[in-house]
């Protein structure tokens, strides 16, 4: 039939209007109205760049850069859209539940586990993910001294892949279901026996596209690490920050390979009658969990190392002193990254083997507390008796260390398999991740946008509706999460859309609150970035030091020019630059300046990318033409850049020198501010660092012509 | 460092171009770092395997009703050959940038390669047609076809590199990125054969002895 032979399996059915047509319910009406809204959002996207003639600056100097801070912001903006959607999904999941004690609530049991599973799916691998990643892209070659990353067009290529699978998932938001599995697609439930369609095949293309961005990510940051950083920034002087990015990408490179494995044999059993994890003829669902927590242990520590680092910049930043314990802080993070493969089994305790190996690895487990709880200790010793500004950033860093503390005691409670088969499978499991997640991971997100933001945009944000945001996502989530885990010591299963215990109602309604709060949380932190581009020159910070910062990034300009650094700095100890401030050697001109070399924007990354998700939709709904024409053109695109030779383009010395000069000159002219006025509209960027007001007079008359080198 | 002491595995470059020498430290260490993700891929294949071929049988033929040693063990001959090749066509880069050496082991190579990729279609073609044994059989008929066929994919794609490699030395001549993208086409070969050994060892010798 020709209809297949073009479109698949795509049918008129398959569109999500079709069911409010069919079948008017208000569940339907919801999922028709997530559709709605994703089309609306794409074409009111499409209408705003029309009308502001945004089109062509957006591909020639966003889409084709290869440049490590566009591709970071890039990343950063993809986390928070696919954040807005799948918080309201967390949000209306707490709502079914809430309404369905004693009824079926207001959703289908079928649009529930859709919920569950984009929600979970969305939130680690394209919310978590691509902020961390676009965070260490961002941050991590200014704080080694680099030009920018080893290989700048993997980079982008790493990015376009990651967006190809979010835009795979909102599409599957319109055209057809998403899978009912949950994000750890366990089969054989997500087998093509129990789930026929193209709802588990939506999350296998997504996910695998997102982990093979992330598998070159961990490679390309990983050989940067190793081989970019400046002279003298020896590994021991590197910020944690950088630290806790190598370790993670070491992990990338790990672990994200079992992922794709177990992705493709499930696409295999799936599409081609395979028998990997089939209930019959030798299929063995236990090598899925096996494979899958092979890869999902280490992605929590990927997720978190990197929060971990922001956290160590935070507080030493925001009390003015050198971080405590550095040595051990490397240690630990190095302990964690290893341990993190010893530990997969916890995730199934309860699924059959013997009570020798399930001890083995709830020590196993228990053992990973050692090095985080000396980390928490290192955190909480670098504030004694150093100067504590309570910023946004320090607010969401003092309620990380509360509650994260009290998610890893829940987590060693866990870690007995004891006691894990009794709260298995309940929501208080799903209370401790969640505890650990979102003051660690999410919450660290969101401190490090307060605290780089001003770095990349040259203003910073406005402080009183961080504080306000703040103060809605920490009470929030302990509303909305710790009542689950009552609900899961009272037996409460997760992953259920109606309930008939009414001794669970208060605790859903307590959580219902919380999930209002975070929502109004996230809704004045994008009033707040609204305002804060609004009011702009008030804020503004262009001199690059708004937080008497003390790594390389605060000694360039903010935002950095496309080089980052005009002339490559020699280090000399950690914390470099506040170190150069003290010794009043910061701001120097160099001697010389030499030409840079700088890649030149390309279109290679984003067609990869468009290819790569026509590709994938392809494979969903079996539209073969496409599957094989994408391919093609995908790898034609890889072939024809491997012939073109001119990819480098020189900026010369004069430009630079004349870039570099203008802003050296700014700074000398420019008065320093105490840590008094950080927070008022004389912040423009230069600081005077803690104790050394006394020298300010020193500081800010400034060597109009110092020599270093 | 001098540049001499600035040595990594695979073919050195320093007595003869230093620049090129200079320029391989961070693309090469790159590609390691792939080939060792990639290895992890291989790895977790031959644990799906390990485990598979023994409790996934299920209904379907065991391995020792399957294999063909002979052919193993030719396709072993070739692809260690193919390598072999290869190392000739890097010395040849290295001591006398002569395209047209280079391009006679590259073609020797590329053979070699494509003669392993055929009997390997050819040993799959005699395992479906004569025993049956496809891969929607049993578990562990699953897991080898994908542990082999991974393997094979990755030597075909090697294949069309070459190809590639091959125009690019016609018409670019030796330039850095020629000669930067032969060595690391070369370590990309040498690790198959290796996934090879591995899969010659715990595939077939192991399979035909249980």
């Amino acid at each position: 039939m020709n209809w297949e032979l073009i479109f698949g399996q795509i049918t008129w059915n398959s569109f999500v209007f079709a069911g409010a047509i069919e079948n008017p319910s208000l569940s339907e009406f919801i999922a028709s109205g997530a559709g709605t809204v994703a089309v609306l959002g794409a074409l009111a996207s499409v209408i705003l760049l029309t009308v502001k003639r945004w089109w062509v600056p957006l591909w020639r100097d966003w889409l084709t850069s290869v440049d490590h801070k566009k591709v970071g912001i890039m990343y950063i903006v993809t986390a928070l859209v696919m954040f807005a959607r799948a918080v309201i999904e967390g949000a209306l999941m707490r709502a079914q539940q809430l309404s369905a004690v004693d009824n079926s609530g207001f959703l289908s049991a079928d649009h529930f586990g859709q919920l569950f599973s984009t929600h979970g799916t969305i939130m680690i691998f394209f919310v978590a993910m691509p902020f961390i990643t676009g965070l260490m892209n961002y941050v991590m070659p200014l704080q080694i001294g680099a030009r920018d990353v080893s290989f700048p067009l993997l980079n982008a290529i790493s990015l376009m892949l990651t967006i190809a699978g979010a835009i795979l998932i909102m599409v599957s938001l319109v055209i057809g279901q998403f899978s009912t599995g949950g994000w750890t697609a366990y089969p054989p439930f997500t087998g093509i026996h129990f789930s026929p369609g193209e709802g588990v095949d939506y999350w296998i293309w997504a996910v695998s596209l997102g982990s093979i961005g992330s598998t070159l990510t961990g490679l390309n940051f990983a050989v940067t690490i190793y081989k970019k950083r400046c002279p003298g920034m020896t590994l021991f002087r590197m910020p944690l920050f950088c630290w806790t990015t190598l370790c993670t990408s070491i992990l990338m490179i790990f672990a994200m390979a079992p992922l794709t494995v177990a992705t493709v044999m499930l696409a295999l059993d799936r599409y081609a009658g395979f028998h990997f994890f089939t209930n019959g003829a030798g299929g063995n669902m236990m090598n899925y969990a096996n494979l899958f927590w092979l890869f999902g242990h280490p992605e929590v520590y990927i997720l978190i190392l990197p929060a971990f680092g922001v956290w160590s910049e935070v507080v030493s930043t925001f009390s003015s002193k050198r971080i405590y314990g550095y040595t051990s802080l490397v240690y630990a993070t190095m302990c964690i990254a290893v341990l993190s493969f010893a530990v997969w089994l916890h995730h199934f305790f309860t699924m059959g083997q013997s009570a020798d190996v399930n001890a083995v690895f709830g020590i196993a487990t228990m053992v990973i507390g050692v090095p985080t709880g000396v980390k928490v200790y290192d955190w909480l010793l670098t504030m004694v008796g150093g100067r504590i500004r309570f910023t946004t950033s320090m607010l969401f860093h003092i309620n990380f260390l509360l509650t994260f503390i009290l998610g890893g005691m829940t987590g060693v409670l866990l870690a007995n398999p004891g006691i894990d088969f009794q709260v298995h499978n309940t929501l208080f499991l799903v209370a401790h991740f969640h505890n650990m997640i979102i003051p660690g991971v999410l919450f660290g997100m969101f401190a490090a946008v307060q605290f780089w933001f001003p770095k990349a945009f040259g203003f910073r944000l406005h402080e009183g509706l961080g504080r306000a945001s703040f103060w809605c996502f920490a009470p929030g989530f302990l509303l909305a999460f710790f009542p689950l885990y009552w609900l899961g010591m009272m037996g409460a299963t997760r992953r259920t859309y109606m309930w008939t215990d009414p001794a669970y109602l208060p605790w859903l309604a307590l959580a219902m609150a919380g999930a209002v709060l975070i929502l109004t949380g996230f809704g004045l932190m994008v009033t707040q970035i609204v305002v804060s581009v609004r009011r702009r020159a008030e804020l503004a910070a262009p001199l690059g030091d708004p937080w008497d910062g003390r790594a390389l990034e605060w000694s360039i300009p903010s935002p950095p020019p496309a080089w980052n650094f005009a002339v490559l700095p020699d280090v000399s100890s950690r914390d470099p630059f506040y170190e150069a401030k003290k010794a009043g050697t910061a701001y120097r001109s160099p001697e010389a300046y030499e030409d840079i070399e700088v890649p030149r924007n390309t279109a290679t990354a984003p067609l990869i990318g468009l290819f790569a998700c026509a590709w994938a939709f392809g494979l969903v709904w079996h539209i073969w033409w496409l599957v094989v024409v994408s391919f093609v053109l995908m790898w034609a695109v890889v072939i024809a850049r491997s012939f073109a030779s001119d990819t480098e383009e020189t900026v010369p010395a004069a430009m630079v020198k004349a870039a570099n000069e203008a802003f050296l000159a700014a700074v000398r002219a420019t008065p320093g501010v105490t840590r008094d006025q950080e927070m008022t509209a004389a912040n423009r960027g230069r600081a005077i660092p803690e104790g050394w007001e006394g020298g300010a007079s020193i500081l800010t008359s400034g060597a109009a012509v110092g020599v270093s080198r | 460092m001098s540049l001499s002491d600035r040595l990594h595995p695979g073919i050195n470059l320093a007595g003869t171009d230093p620049e090129s020498h200079e320029a391989a430290e961070e693309v090469l260490f790159g590609f390691w770092i792939f080939l060792m993700s990639d290895l992890v891929l291989f790895a977790v294949l031959f644990a799906t395997y390990a485990a598979m071929s023994v409790q996934g049988i299920a209904a379907g033929p065991g391995p020792a009703e399957v294999f063909d040693l002979t052919a193993a063990f030719l396709e072993t001959l070739l692809l260690l050959l193919s390598s072999f090749a290869f190392g000739f066509a890097l010395l040849a880069m290295k001591y006398r940038e002569n395209r047209r050496s280079v391009l006679a082991w590259l073609l020797v190579t590329g053979i070699l390669g494509l003669a392993f990729v055929g009997m390997e279609l050819h040993d799959y073609y005699v395992m479906v047609t004569a025993h049956g044994a496809t891969p929607q059989v049993s578990g562990f008929l699953s897991a080898y076809y994908l542990l082999t066929g991974t393997h094979a994919l990755h030597v075909s794609s090697g294949l069309v590199w070459m190809a590639i490699m091959a125009i690019q030395v016609a018409m670019f001549g030796f330039d850095k990125r020629v000669k930067l993208r032969l060595m690391r086409l070369a370590l990309f070969w040498h690790m198959l054969d290796v996934v090879w050994i591995g899969i010659f060892t715990f595939v077939y010798l192991f399979g035909v002895t249980s």
